[in-house]
């Protein structure tokens, strides 16, 4: 499959921000009908390399050879004249362009007068639609769109500017299991007319089911680029993280105290139905089920962001006011959402203010914040959480994706809730990371702390949770125990089979 | 994932309906005017009324773009100011000039000045708001310490420049003729050419617009350098049509020209919006004062008018947004 000549190659290159080398001296080929993965934890310079095929960046030293010859991007037009298209992690559409505008921008077919051809422009969208298999309206505005939507629109944008090199940063990462599989049916088909597919996931199933090849990367130094199949998936986990993960999911056990939370048919028009269950002191509990089982609305009613129109929630035996996240605060809830740049940070404050938002009125003194009381917060949980940061004066945009995630925790756990939900707590962060947030999650429940876990994934589900809650289609499925909670009972039950 | 079949597509003729509902207003305003007094909509008023807008309406076609792009240019009043001055102090001293020497000197003054403001913007990374309110200040300096306290009378202007204000061609006073070309030019390459879409593309995502290759700086630059032009060309029709110029001319306009941009459905955060409903903001604004007037109301209340039509404007773009927003999600939500 391999060709004998790299489409792209990476050769030698550096890239330094400051004092930080983000990327020393790597060198991987891209050959064109095969699809390579790049993986490392956070921070390993993935993004960094994806920047500098981009055109976004300019290495330092080194080069990127297309062809043989070497190339130099000036800026992102450049890397997209030479057939370089890039799918970020979050996809950049204009929300106020029609799709088919959002496809077209920057080659628009032209009439002789070299007007916008829009009659052309919609016939070539609704080709690529045709193409990708998916429908969508050309003519509506982007703004809008689920984020899987948004995605196709940036294949079809890839396709529609005839790439030879595509480039995917977490592409995944808000996509459910089918989307995923439509996604990648459309990758394999764009490889195998020649492209060359430079993917980054953090999901090892997905690159063993895609990728030909691999390059692991840790702390921006090239650690291997080998086969797929000559590896296994400890291997690369090793080699990424330099370290064995041997307890990647150390739940430890803790005898439950009093109840905590107790959430008796809990109803949402339309939403979900009759939901109960209980959350006792030092436990974890799982709400598992497929994307879009309302597992995220149950949680968000509960904390009061949403209102609910029957049933009820007690926090240790006293009924919760709905619809209100400030009482949901005061009776000791804390929840961490799943869209942190949404909401749960402010990417433009800095890490210590944005810990101590949420108890801002408690550090105030006479109605002002002083530094100080603010930094120090800040400085005891950033610590504990062990968050990789140059400053706590530096916007938390500045951070990577698995310590944005830990200054959210940070956030909240600052406010020492005694019931924690979390809605996704490792989404998008890297094995290093992620085991990290677990053994926190552990320690806190340890400590007596309650947890109400969301999660897709089902290894962390099987690992962390005391207790299983499964919806489906706002429902409550099953509720299993430790013991009995496998990936078959989960699963099962998240599908609505019944165990063979 | 995408279950688009089953859904009936939404119409998103929301932002066309701006437009409709300011040629409404309009109509309501004028014929509520008219039966009030018929003489309303006598030639000579109609006449002022166009002429009036002319100059506001060039103003709103450069603020528009420049607004589109997700920035605004607040010095526009000051550009007037000095590009009226320097084209009447040239005509003055050279009075056998041609009109399009005078054109060309009052764009070509806008077009400096509206340079350096996008070169502050996009190289001094300085937000526009600031810059083009420290222009402001600049520019109308600048103004006054070449005038000196004196002014241009209209007895020293040549007779063919001050006639251009007046003069016809098939019965349309040139300056309405000019903002008709400035307004339609505009809006017809925003919508149908690259440049135009990728203005509205910046003002839409500005990071997506780095990622796209779209030449931002260069763009930018244009959009500002556009502002400042049309501005220089206001000038012109200014020193034109009121003789009299002295260094406080055009001192507030871009208060008004804002409003007309945002009442003509131009969203202030960019990406949305046309310049032709910033041409018809610039109409209406200039129909509600000249109506006031002839209702006999207290002319102060114009500004309270003037401003509650604006929050009107951003309350329903909010609105709207927020409707969208909500009917995107119930679909997404339920599939």
């Amino acid at each position: 499959m391999a060709e004998a000549t790299a489409l792209l190659e990476v050769h030698d290159v550096t890239k330094s921000f400051g004092a930080v080398a983000a990327v020393q001296g790597v060198s991987f080929p891209l050959y064109g009908g095969e699809a390579h993965a790049l993986v490392g934890e956070n921070g390993a310079g993935k993004s960094t390399i994806v920047k500098m095929l981009a055109g976004v960046h300019r290495p330092d030293t080194g080069t990127l050879r297309m062809d043989g010859t070497d190339v130099d991007f000036a800026g992102p037009a450049d890397a997209k004249a030479a057939g370089i298209a890039v799918i970020y992690q979050e996809p950049t559409l204009f929300p106020d362009l029609s799709v088919a505008e959002n496809i077209a921008m920057g080659n628009q077919p032209l009439t002789r007068l070299r007007q916008i051809d829009r009659k052309a422009m919609h016939a070539n969208a609704e080709r690529l639609f045709r193409r990708l298999g998916v429908q969508l309206d050309p003519t509506r505005p982007a703004r809008g769109l689920s984020i899987a939507d948004q995605q196709l629109v940036e294949i079809a944008k890839a396709l529609s500017s005839e790439a030879r090199i595509l480039i995917m940063d977490e592409p995944t990462a808000a996509l459910s299991a089918v989307e995923v599989e439509r996604l990648f049916s459309v990758v394999r088909s764009l490889r195998d007319e020649g492209a060359a597919i430079l993917f980054i996931s953090h999901r090892f199933e997905e690159i063993t089911a895609l990728c030909e090849r691999v390059t692991i990367m840790r702390d921006g130094k090239h650690v291997a680029t080998e086969l797929v199949a000559d590896l296994t998936v400890d291997d690369m986990i090793r080699r990424m993280v330099g370290r064995d993960l041997s307890a990647l999911f150390p739940k430890q056990t803790v005898e439950p105290g009093e109840v905590m939370l107790e959430v008796s048919a809990l109803s949402r028009e339309g939403v979900f139905r009759d939901i109960s269950f209980t959350v006792r002191a030092g436990e974890i509990v799982a709400l598992a089920g497929l994307v879009g089982a309302g597992r995220s609305e149950v949680m968000q009613a509960v904390f009061g962001v949403d209102p609910y129109d029957s049933g009820t929630v007690k926090v240790k035996g006293k009924r919760l006011k709905p619809g209100s996240p400030r009482a949901a605060m005061a009776a000791g809830l804390a929840l961490v959402p799943e869209d942190r740049r949404q909401q749960g940070l402010v990417m433009e404050l800095s890490i210590e203010r944005n810990v101590t938002l949420p108890r801002a009125r408690k550090l105030a003194r006479l109605g002002l914040l002083f530094g100080g009381a603010e930094r120090e917060a800040a400085a005891t949980w950033t610590s504990k959480l062990q968050t990789k940061l140059g400053s706590l004066s530096d916007a938390v945009g500045t951070l990577s994706g698995g310590n944005q995630q830990k200054v959210v925790l940070a956030k909240w756990l600052s406010t020492s809730p005694q019931l924690l939900i979390v809605d996704e707590p490792t989404r998008g962060i890297d094995v290093g990371t992620k085991a990290e947030v677990h053994r926190l999650m552990s320690s806190l429940a340890a400590d007596g702390l309650a947890v109400v876990m969301v999660s897709s994934e089902l290894p962390e589900v099987l690992g962390m949770a005391d207790r299983v809650v499964v919806l489906r289609e706002g429902r409550v499925a099953a509720i299993l125990s430790r013991d009995e909670a496998t990936g078959e009972s989960v699963m099962y039950a998240a599908m609505g089979q019944e165990a063979a | 994932m995408t279950p688009a079949a089953a859904r009936p597509p939404i119409k998103f003729d929301i932002l066309k309906t701006r437009e409709l509902g300011i040629v409404l207003a309009l109509a309501a305003l004028v014929l509520y005017t008219t039966i009030n007094n018929p003489r309303f909509l006598s030639g000579q008023s109609v006449r002022d009324n166009l002429l009036n807008t002319a100059i506001l309406a060039v103003m709103a076609t450069g603020q528009a773009v420049v607004v589109i792009t997700r920035n605004i240019d607040l010095s526009v009043g000051s550009v007037l100011g000095i590009s009226a001055f320097a084209v009447a102090t040239v005509m003055s001293d050279h009075p056998g000039l041609p009109m399009i020497i005078a054109i060309l000197v009052g764009l070509a003054v806008g077009a400096a000045a509206g340079l350096l403001n996008g070169v502050l913007v996009r190289y001094g990374k300085v937000p526009a708001l600031v810059v083009t309110l420290g222009t402001l200040y600049m520019y109308r300096g600048i103004t006054y310490s070449w005038a000196g306290g004196s002014q241009v009378n209209a007895d020293e202007l040549p007779a063919h420049f001050l006639n251009f204000a007046n003069d016809n061609l098939l019965g349309v006073p040139w300056l309405v003729l000019i903002a008709l070309l400035v307004v339609g030019a505009t809006t017809w390459v925003m919508r149908n050419y690259r440049v135009g879409r990728e203005l509205y593309a910046m003002g839409s995502s500005p990071p997506a617009a780095e990622l796209a290759g779209i030449k931002v700086a260069r763009n930018l630059l244009g959009a500002f350098v556009l502002s400042g032009a049309l501005a220089g060309l206001a000038g012109v029709l200014f020193a034109a049509r009121f003789g009299t110029v002295d260094a406080s001319a055009g001192t507030g306009y871009e208060l008004n020209v804002v409003a007309a941009v945002v009442v003509g459905g131009v969203a202030v955060f960019g990406g949305s919006g046309t310049v032709w409903g910033a041409g018809l903001g610039a109409l209406l604004l200039t129909v509600i004062s000249s109506a006031l007037a002839v209702l006999d109301i207290n002319q102060f209340w114009q500004q309270a008018i003037v401003g509650a039509l604006i929050v009107l404007a951003i309350g329903a773009d909010r609105l709207v947004a927020v409707r969208i927003a909500r009917s995107l999600r119930k679909r997404d939500a339920h599939v």
